[in-house]
């Protein structure tokens, strides 16, 4: 498997999806869970002397053929913040891939600073829930094409008290709410606090007031390793005309195959399958190529 | 050497200038119109709305000397809207003229879904936009920005318009996303992508490095090969 295999899986991807298709490949990314400037989360690399180190890691998974690297700052403290500003920096130095960050970013300055830092794009999760409109400034001023709204949705489990409408919470905007039809429904706060809001209706007008991705987390299936929700991923790539990017449930290659072609997703977001040395990017890669799956080869 | 990176408070500065620092040189990075007139090559990076950039390079008086230097045959690199400002109009947000040094205008990528069929046999998906990702392209011909770069090498792509020359000389690399599409530029010393080089690992930086010998061999004044 290396260079000339993939080769073989360009023909093959050429003469089954047709040209007009293009080959823009679906993107396999890491996501590095940060507390106090450190990667948490349990990392096991051999090769590394610093399993902590953001920046050691992050090159990491660019050899590997990372697609592009997510950085979500789990304190997000305030103080914290100064702390991912320096860690940012410090990957954009050594790491030329496209870099997300996300985790407590509440304003345009905190953007801001987080794009001069080094950061290609940041995602707004709480924020944008509760200020919709810090999407379409921060689109304004740096391109949607760095706005990343990060989603985490919920499946509703409708009691004998199935409404017909319940106004969300939260302070989304109107004809957002949860009605009979919705199926997921929108946390904020790290998944701790229920908005009331339909997490389909949220993506697109996320993506109409700026939004030139969404990151879609099931919290129903994060950590579960049985897969992504497929359906909610689905739903969410239909509704909206950006890129989706579906995370929360990987447990092996296949449950990415199925993200991709089923749940209709344009990347995979995974944290632990790659941390723990279960798959290497390149693995991942060999077996989605394998299958008719547009990646980008990568040197391994 | 005077590398000039051009600030217009857009974006990925700090990418390009790492990636121009990993090819041992260390540019400048500057706003000032008087820095372009005597630099000896100019990048010009550019994320986010083609108007707006436009806007941003007036304020600063940038538009007559960017014009002037890329006129001149040294050393210019765009990169991304930095492509797509140097031709004549953009049709984004309503449209604008560019900077007009490239004849041809910039169009939005058209709505299109990615042909045959979707998964188990349900309707084919639409492209999705901007165009978020690695896809490949092709070289029609050789350039010295280019070498050691295989034709179908992929790099990465973040945009929802796209540049048309009206010339297709200097089209030197094309890419498919529901058309096909110029995604590197070069005539003369202009060598502009659609794609971030800086932000498409080891290969990506191969034409910064390229491109920083082309501006080296421009300060010495010897010929082009």
């Amino acid at each position: 498997m290396g260079v000339g295999w993939y080769t073989a899986g360009g023909v093959f991807l050429i003469l089954i999806r047709g040209w007009w298709a293009g080959l823009l490949t679906k993107r396999i990314i890491p996501c590095l869970d940060v507390d106090g400037g450190r990667v948490v989360k349990g990392v096991s690399f051999v090769e590394l002397r610093d399993a902590g180190d953001p920046a050691e890691l992050a090159a990491v998974y660019d050899r590997e053929g990372g697609d592009e690297l997510v950085f979500l700052d789990i304190t997000a403290s305030s103080d914290s913040r100064d702390t991912m500003v320096d860690v940012v920096r410090r990957v954009s130095e050594e790491v030329f891939i496209p870099l997300t960050v996300g985790g407590g970013i509440r304003n345009v300055g905190d953007i801001r600073r987080m794009l001069k830092a080094g950061a290609d794009k940041v995602s707004l999760n709480t924020a944008a829930v509760n200020n919709p409109a810090l999407i379409g400034e921060g689109a304004a001023q740096f391109g949607n094409q760095c706005i990343v709204v990060a989603i985490d949705a919920k499946r509703v489990s409708w009691g004998a008290e199935r409404p017909e409408h319940s106004e969300h919470r939260g302070a989304g905007g109107g004809g957002l709410g949860l009605d009979a039809g919705s199926r997921w429904e929108v946390y904020t706060r790290g998944g701790r606090t229920p908005t009331g809001i339909d997490a389909v209706k949220w993506a697109a007008r996320a993506v109409e007031l700026g939004s030139g991705e969404i990151l879609l987390t099931s919290m129903d299936e994060d950590g579960q390793k049985r897969g992504y929700d497929l359906e909610l991923t689905r739903a969410v790539s239909e509704a909206t005309p950006v890129p989706v990017i579906a995370s929360g449930g990987a447990g092996n290659l296949g449950h990415l195959y199925d993200a991709l072609e089923a749940g209709r997703a344009d990347a995979v977001l995974a944290a632990s399958i790659f941390h723990f040395g279960e798959y290497s990017i390149g693995e991942a890669k060999d077996y989605l190529g394998g299958r008719g799956v547009a990646v980008r080869p990568y040197a391994g | 050497m005077k590398l000039v990176v051009v600030d217009y408070e857009s974006g990925n500065l700090r990418s390009v200038s790492r990636a121009l620092e990993s090819c041992g040189v260390a540019p400048l990075v500057s706003g000032d119109p008087q820095d372009l007139s005597n630099a000896d090559a100019v990048a010009l990076p550019g994320v986010g709305s083609g108007p707006a950039a436009m806007t941003a390079l007036q304020q600063r008086g940038l538009v007559e000397p960017l014009r002037e230097f890329a006129l001149s045959g040294r050393p210019f690199l765009g990169i991304c809207l930095g492509l797509q400002l140097l031709l004549d109009w953009t049709d984004e947000e309503g449209g604008a003229p560019c900077l007009g040094i490239v004849p041809g205008r910039v169009k939005r990528l058209p709505p299109t879904t990615s042909g045959g069929t979707g998964f188990n046999g349900t309707p084919p998906p639409t492209l999705k936009i901007p165009h978020m990702g690695w896809n490949s392209v092709t070289l029609n011909a050789n350039h010295q920005a280019l070498s050691d770069i295989d034709s179908n090498s992929y790099f990465y792509f973040v945009h929802s318009y796209y540049a048309e020359p009206a010339d297709s000389a200097g089209v030197l690399g094309t890419t498919e996303y529901g058309l096909p599409f110029c995604s590197v530029y070069a005539q003369k010393g202009i060598v502009a992508t659609q794609f971030h080089p800086e932000k498409s690992g080891a290969v990506g930086l191969r034409i910064y490095r390229n491109f920083v010998a082309m501006a080296a061999e421009k300060s010495r004044g010897t010929p082009h090969p």
